[in-house]
């Protein structure tokens, strides 16, 4: 969620019971607009929340120009301190899926994937690494994964130029009240991977310049699907919950322009979802 | 009408005073403490923890017990938590109701249940005349185990009465008792709250209730896996004679706070006020082999057959130290943190709990609360595995007469055939000899 509409936000999605103290928004509401001014980054979004066993790890993340380019992440313990992570690789991705459990909440632990995976640990040793995966790394990877799968904005919040590079919509005002509580209103703000799947007929409709990402409609389990879509006070917020990754809350005001999403919760993939519905 | 006016309106009528309340209030001083919990400052405690729901929110729930206590007959009551689901919350207040009113509603039960079984004796008698015509067809020798009764409403699980509503203006509902049957099956499923009361559970092993009882269920399992209070607050009382199994503390007049340092330091600090349930259902455990009075005469003869040996279960006694709750693999079933490091003089301590995402404590000198915001589910390490099905059961008993033997083959039967005609032979040999020595 945006920095600057950090206190307004936090209070639309504090329904499921998480958010930050006052200290920490204090803080905040300090060193976010500093590391904007550090790294001269565009747009400074607080990312979430990931809750380990001894600590708490907060997540901020910058953007360019291009507000599809790779992001710069960056992560502190106390909302004061930021250390920039980096980018996330294919091999991080990997590993961090077979690491299970909680985060330690100390950056510097490092998970004995011998214990875990003895295959992966042995590609590891012949590669010449350590056979361990350090806490950091699977947070970058986690943190990756959770964008990838349900990072999601508003459809027509963001356009696509003919250069190919992505911005904010000037002319966005908000979905409207009926479209708000349709999960085809809501894509998913990474590589798409399923447009080319559609029909001409269906293409025909689309708009390229705001229709360039995935939807929401598609997502496994069909049906119910992976998402719970609420309207909270009366339907002046929607508010819409992910299924598979517990704690990561999207809301919007519809007929404005403000919406965002945070994740507050363990870093963990619900995995039991075709159980639990 | 648009629905964001339709809910504005049902929070405007939280505000709203109503007329009998000015006489309600001058009783409420003669009864000493009052009923309504101070759900803004318990909110203000745990917002030092970054824990909560929006001040508005905290407020419309606040006026919404003010309803709740006014029209029905409560004791105490106490701001429970928020359980996510997938088209509407719950939200869930904790509550005693006064003791003549809980009897009136035993008796009313137990109207119901008699009548029902009296509809079903009717029934019974109907059907068993239309199918004396008709041969029956063979009794199955299946007997369900015996029913483990649930506890009765003011002691171990159903020691609260819960009520929950989806949203702040919206009528509460009270939850049925649990029963241990519901527990046990509750522990193997996982199953996301829809939001309806109504809505049935399909799951294996097959829940015996709806959403109202799954909801119960789960209510029931937190507070007794999560609801602690600094150690010494609470003490048994000191007139009974201490029983392992008591079941009441009272509030320990002589308690000093520790700082908070200490208590975030040390889980022994902390302690359970709520008593864990068996892994049979129920807080204080039941030997099922007593049998009642109308089984009695049946069961005699069964019993000595099935003498299964139901060990007593134990449970840990009702003010134990969270320090003794076990971990998960490599994880502690507590966190305790400070809640602010920077201004060590006015930080409270602060209790998450591992194995119940979503249930936090707090502690600050004489002040402490327990609170649930989550989705309601326990923390699993590995992966949820659902129950496999049963074997599949014999349908009748193996008899010589019908097990299957696989048919003599040509070669075994000349073998048979010849080794009869030898024995044959020999025998009349044996007859000719002996008839020769005539």
């Amino acid at each position: 969620m945006e920095a600057l509409s950090l206190p307004a936000a936090l209070s639309l999605v504090a329904g499921g019971g998480a958010g930050l103290s006052p200290e920490l928004r204090a803080a905040l509401g300090a060193s976010l607009p500093l590391l904007q001014r550090d790294y001269r980054f565009e747009r400074v979004w607080f990312w979430g929340c990931i809750q380990g066993v001894r600590g708490a790890y907060y997540i901020a993340q910058g953007l360019g120009p291009d507000r599809a380019a790779p992001r710069s992440r960056l992560y502190s313990m106390n909302c004061l301190d930021w250390s920039l992570l980096t980018p996330a690789t294919e091999e991080m991705l990997a590993l961090a899926e077979e690491v299970k459990g909680r985060f330690q909440g100390d950056p510097s632990f490092e998970y004995s994937l011998a214990e875990i995976n003895p295959e992966a640990a042995a590609r590891l040793v012949q590669s010449g690494k350590e056979p361990v995966m350090k806490e950091e790394a699977r947070l970058i990877a986690t943190i990756e994964q959770i964008d990838r799968a349900v990072g999601i904005v508003p459809r027509g919040a963001f356009v696509k130029t003919p250069l190919g590079s992505v911005h904010e919509n000037r002319h966005f005002e908000g979905l409207s009240l009926v479209e708000a509580k349709k999960l085809s209103s809501y894509f998913h703000f990474t590589e798409p991977t399923n447009l080319k799947n559609k029909t001409l007929l269906e293409k025909a409709d689309l708009d390229p310049s705001t229709d360039f990402l995935n939807s929401l409609e598609h997502d496994i389990p069909q049906g119910k699907g992976s998402w719970s879509i609420q309207l909270e006070k009366g339907g002046s917020v929607v508010v819409l919950r992910s299924l598979l990754w517990l704690g990561l809350t999207f809301y919007h005001v519809p007929m404005t322009k403000q919406f965002g999403y945070v994740y507050f919760g363990t870093g963990e993939k619900n995995l039991d979802l075709p159980f639990m519905l | 009408i648009p629905p964001t006016f339709e809910a504005a309106e049902k929070c405007k009528a939280l505000f709203i005073k109503e007329a009998g309340e000015e006489e309600h209030e001058d009783l409420d001083e003669e009864m000493g403490e009052p009923a309504l919990p101070n759900v803004m400052e318990t909110a203000f405690y745990f917002e030092q923890a970054g824990i909560g729901l929006s001040k508005d929110e905290c407020y419309y729930i606040f006026l919404a017990f003010k309803n709740l206590i006014s029209v029905q007959p409560i004791q105490t009551c106490r701001f429970w938590g928020k359980i996510l689901g997938l088209e509407m919350n719950y939200i869930i207040a904790e509550v005693q109701l006064r003791e003549g009113e809980e009897e009136e509603e035993r008796e009313e039960e137990e109207e119901e249940t008699v009548a029902e079984e009296e509809k079903e004796m009717g029934e019974g008698e109907e059907e068993e005349e239309q199918k004396e015509k008709e041969p029956e067809p063979p009794k199955s020798t299946y007997k369900p185990p015996p029913e483990i009764p649930k506890e009765a409403n003011g002691t171990g699980a159903n020691k609260y009465v819960y009520f929950v509503c989806n949203e702040p203006g919206k009528p509460w509902v009270k939850l049925p008792p649990v029963t241990p049957a519901q527990i046990v099956c509750a522990r193997q499923i996982k199953k996301f709250f829809t939001g309806r009361l109504d809505a049935p559970i399909v799951s294996f092993p097959p829940f015996p209730g709806n959403e109202a009882n799954y909801l119960r269920a789960q209510i029931a399992r937190i507070s007794a896996g999560t609801h602690v209070s600094p150690t010494g607050f609470y003490q048994f009382p000191e007139d009974e004679e201490e029983e392992e199994g008591g079941d009441t503390y009272e509030e320990n007049p002589e308690f000093e706070p520790p700082p908070v340092a200490e208590m975030v330091e040390s889980l022994a600090m902390w302690a359970h006020h709520v008593k864990g349930i068996l892994k049979q259902g129920r807080c204080v455990w039941i030997n099922p082999a007593q049998k009642s009075e109308e089984d009695e005469e049946e069961g005699e003869e069964e019993e000595e057959e099935e003498e299964e040996e139901h060990q007593e279960e134990t449970g840990q006694p009702l003010l134990t130290l969270i320090s003794e709750d076990e971990g998960m693999k490599n994880i502690p079933a507590w966190t305790a943190q400070a809640s602010t490091n920077l201004i060590p003089e006015y930080s409270i301590a602060i209790l998450q709990s591992n194995r119940w995402p979503g249930a936090y404590a707090f502690a600050s000198g004489r002040k402490f609360e327990n609170i649930y915001f989550g989705w309601g589910h326990k923390y699993n390490p590995e992966s949820h595995t659902p129950a496999l099905p049963p074997p599949a059961e014999a349908e009748f008993p193996t008899e010589p007469g019908i097990t299957e033997a696989a048919d003599p083959t040509v070669e075994e039967e000349l073998a048979f055939k010849a080794a009869q005609e030898e024995a044959l032979a020999e025998a009349e040999e044996e007859e000719e000899e002996e008839g020769e020595d005539d």
